[in-house]
């Protein structure tokens, strides 16, 4: 495989990988908490790093991940104290984690390498690099296997705990009610947004592992209708903005991370002008046709108060329709043309008559304004 | 002792901070009670594609130019958070970390674009994530200063308003108020005061410069004035502390100095602030549980002696009732009252038992139980 190939292969992965949690967190409305706990696991690396001196320990990812546990409690702690709201609770704990995680930096890792602009920001196209070797045979990047057992176990788990995590996430207080322990289900659900957040810092740098953790489950959800659709769509959405992302950055010699975040951005944009339900387009269709089909009704209306009566001959001419109905005659005659579509006027003469059909949607119009 | 007065970088630094302090402290207030703390952190990530366009249009890194850039996509940022809520279903807060991410995103992606060509000087991202509180000028400070006081005067002439904004927006519809436009604005006021803010304290830190001023002030009032004085005061002492205390001790940003030094502040307010505070919270709660906590113990010893009918004195330990009660009760103290309130005694070395008193009692309990059942 060459590079190119395998940094698809590690970008695709992770996407995947980070959107299956993500899915939970736009459903559950703490979304911002990805962000917090991609910032604050930042002491915790540099801790591990200062016991190992090596970058690459594992002891890293499980200090970053047991860090990211934490901010949670800290944050939840702090929420459940009732002084400080949700929002201000998770504001006020990730920047003080992070500040001392850059203070440690700055205090002990002068002349060791560890830049601090390198864990936030990573660099997808240095994770080929470091290669996956066991007794001498090269096995592929190493980010690939790790990121590939996270959404292994990731998948895994959301499937075991399909059940508790649906019900916990649509109606806490039902799963209470029945046993099934959200407050378990929140925490390991929020173990799982912190491994992920780890295994990914390094291939994508922590800021973007946010775009990857809401941006697709965010246009799945216009999309979809029920949860599993939901989640189906929000990997393939991801695996499509990581590809796009890619080919993009390849195409401009640009940040490979930064370049899937934007992609990521752009299908999320997409979905949301064009789709099909709730996008803004399908939105201002329903609206314009709502509006002719109000018309419509308003013209059959007031055709049929004037039919038979002396004022008809005038009141019901078409060359004067828009005067009597107070409206621009280019509106009134598509009003008209689309009334006699749907065979709900007729013309006779200058005059416009309603239909049969025509008089019952009026009556049903006004009975329905009487009633 | 340091020479205050005397050292220029750190008369400019402490200035610097102090004059982001107020403002950050003083707008993060309405913020905070919009519940919107985080709109700061969104809007600071979300300034780095217009920094990045201002130096690709510029050619430099003038200040004017770069602020007013990253203004900008703020601006834009929350704008389509905004759009993005009030047109889908997607929630405030995904809406409010996607557009953080992406602007960030796209930020990267025109920085290695810049970073590429020839002609690049060093972009500077670690400064614009970290900040450089060091590298402030004079001319820095006092544009800040002149921004920073707009903010303010701008709050003050509109505080009627913007406190309709936090507390009922929908009364102020009513009466005609152009809340949307109020909320445009107050944003505005949001992204200038943390544009001020990316040079001294950087990105990420930037959000707790307007979240822990105002959390801790709110513990310590009720009233929206006061609030907002007091959140701009400590965010003027941490701001001058942090920057004082990062130019003692050597290899201590100035940035995170001052974020641990919020923070302190706010942990020292949620437990001392007096009504609200957790030790305030847990002084009062500790003369209640005692009483509260007494009739399970009670309830426990009477089914514990019930099982051995023929033998009233026969005593049970208190082990047996901690693995009876709650994690963490304190049963001893529970023992202790009941046996003052002639309820239970002690029948041997650690052995407890109800007395008659205490059996009449238990029973009475049961039977209130049983006719709240039926």
């Amino acid at each position: 495989m060459s590079a190119e190939l395998e940094i698809l292969a590690i970008a695709v992965v992770t996407a995947t990988a980070a959107a299956l949690p993500g899915t939970y967190l736009v459903l559950r409305r703490t979304a911002m908490v990805s962000d917090a706990i991609s910032h604050a696991i930042l002491p915790g690396i540099v801790l591990a790093f200062f016991l190992t001196h090596d970058l690459n320990s594992p002891l890293l990812l499980i200090a970053a991940a047991a860090t990211g546990v934490l901010t949670v409690v800290l944050i939840e702690a702090l929420i459940r104290s009732r002084l400080v709201p949700e929002d201000a609770s998770i504001g006020i704990v990730f920047p003080a984690l992070f500040s001392i995680g850059v203070i440690m930096i700055s205090r002990g890792a002068s002349g060791v390498h560890l830049d601090t602009d390198a864990v936030l920001l990573g660099e997808l196209a240095f994770a080929p690099f470091h290669r996956l070797a066991v007794g001498g045979v090269d096995l592929g990047p190493a980010a690939l296997w790790s990121m590939g057992a996270i959404l292994v176990v990731n998948a895994v788990l959301i499937l075991l705990a399909w059940k508790e995590l649906k019900l916990a996430t649509v109606d806490a207080s039902l799963a209470a009610l029945l046993g099934f322990q959200p407050v378990v289900v929140h925490y390991g659900l929020m173990t799982m947004v912190s491994v992920t957040a780890v295994g990914a810092f390094d291939a994508v740098g922590s800021i973007l592992v946010v775009a990857l953790m809401i941006a697709p489950p965010a246009t799945a959800y216009l999309l979809a209708e029920r949860l599993g659709p939901m989640i189906g769509l929000a990997v393939a959405i991801a695996a499509a903005g990581a590809t796009l992302g890619w080919a993009a950055a390849l195409a401009m010699d640009v940040s490979i991370a930064g370049s899937i975040a934007t992609a990521s951005g752009v299908v999320f944009a997409v979905a949301f002008l064009t789709a099909p339900q709730r996008g803004l387009l399908a939105q201002a269709r329903r609206r314009s046709g709502q509006r002719l089909d109000f018309a419509v009704r308003m013209l059959l209306v007031h055709l049929l108060h004037h039919e038979g009566t002396p004022e008809a001959a005038e009141e019901c001419r078409e060359s004067g329709l828009h005067r009597h109905l107070g409206w621009r005659e280019k509106w009134t005659k598509r009003v008209v043309s689309r009334a006699r579509q749907r065979a709900l006027v007729d013309r006779s003469g200058e005059l416009v008559l309603p239909t049969d059909a025509g008089r019952q949607v009026a009556d049903d119009a006004v009975i329905g304004f009487t009633c | 002792m340091i020479d205050f007065f005397g050292d220029y970088t750190l008369r400019v630094v402490a200035l610097g901070s102090g004059i982001l302090g107020a403002v950050a402290g003083a707008l993060g207030s309405f913020a905070y009670l919009r519940r919107q703390s985080l709109v700061g952190d969104a809007l600071s990530h979300a300034a780095l594609p217009g920094i990045a366009i201002a130096f690709l249009l510029t050619g430099g890194k003038a200040p004017l130019p770069i602020m007013m850039g990253a203004a900008l996509a703020g601006w834009v940022a929350t704008l389509a958070v905004r759009l993005v809520v009030r047109r889908s279903r997607v929630p405030y807060d995904s809406a409010l970390g996607m557009s953080l991410a992406v602007f960030f995103g796209f930020g990267l992606v025109l920085l290695t674009f810049i970073q590429k060509r020839p002609d690049a000087a060093q972009a500077g991202l670690d400064s614009f994530l970290f900040g450089q509180a060091a590298s402030l000028l004079r001319e820095d400070v006092v544009a800040m200063s002149i921004l920073g006081a707009a903010c303010l005067i701008l709050l003050a002439v509109l505080w009627k308003e913007f406190k309709l904004l936090s507390f009922d927006t929908e009364f102020g519809e009513s009466l005609g108020r152009p809340m949307r436009r109020l909320d445009g604005l107050f944003t505005l006021l949001l992204v200038v005061a943390v544009v001020i803010g990316l040079r001294t304290v950087g990105v990420v830190l930037m959000s707790a410069m307007v979240v822990a001023p105002a959390a801790a002030a709110r513990q310590l009032t009720n009233r929206l004035a006061p609030m907002v004085v007091i959140a701009a005061a400590i965010g003027v002492f941490s701001g001058v502390s942090g920057a004082i205390l990062s130019s003692i001790i050597p290899h201590l940003p100035t940035g995170p100095t001052i974020v641990l030094v919020l923070s302190t502040v706010v942990v020292v307010s949620l437990v001392f602030a007096p009504r609200r505070g957790l030790l305030w919270r847990w002084i009062r709660l500790g003369r209640l549980q005692p009483s509260a906590a007494l009739d399970p113990v009670l309830m426990h010893l009477y089914a514990l002696s019930q099982q051995h009918p023929d033998e009233p004195d026969h005593g049970h330990p208190m082990a047996v009732l901690r693995t009876m009660s709650p994690v963490g009760a304190d049963i001893e103290r529970v023992l202790v009252d009941l046996q003052a309130r002639g309820l239970i005694e002690a029948v041997g070395e650690g052995l407890w038992a109800p007395t008659p008193i205490g059996r009449r009692e238990a029973e009475r309990n049961i039977d209130r139980a049983d006719e709240l059942r039926s």
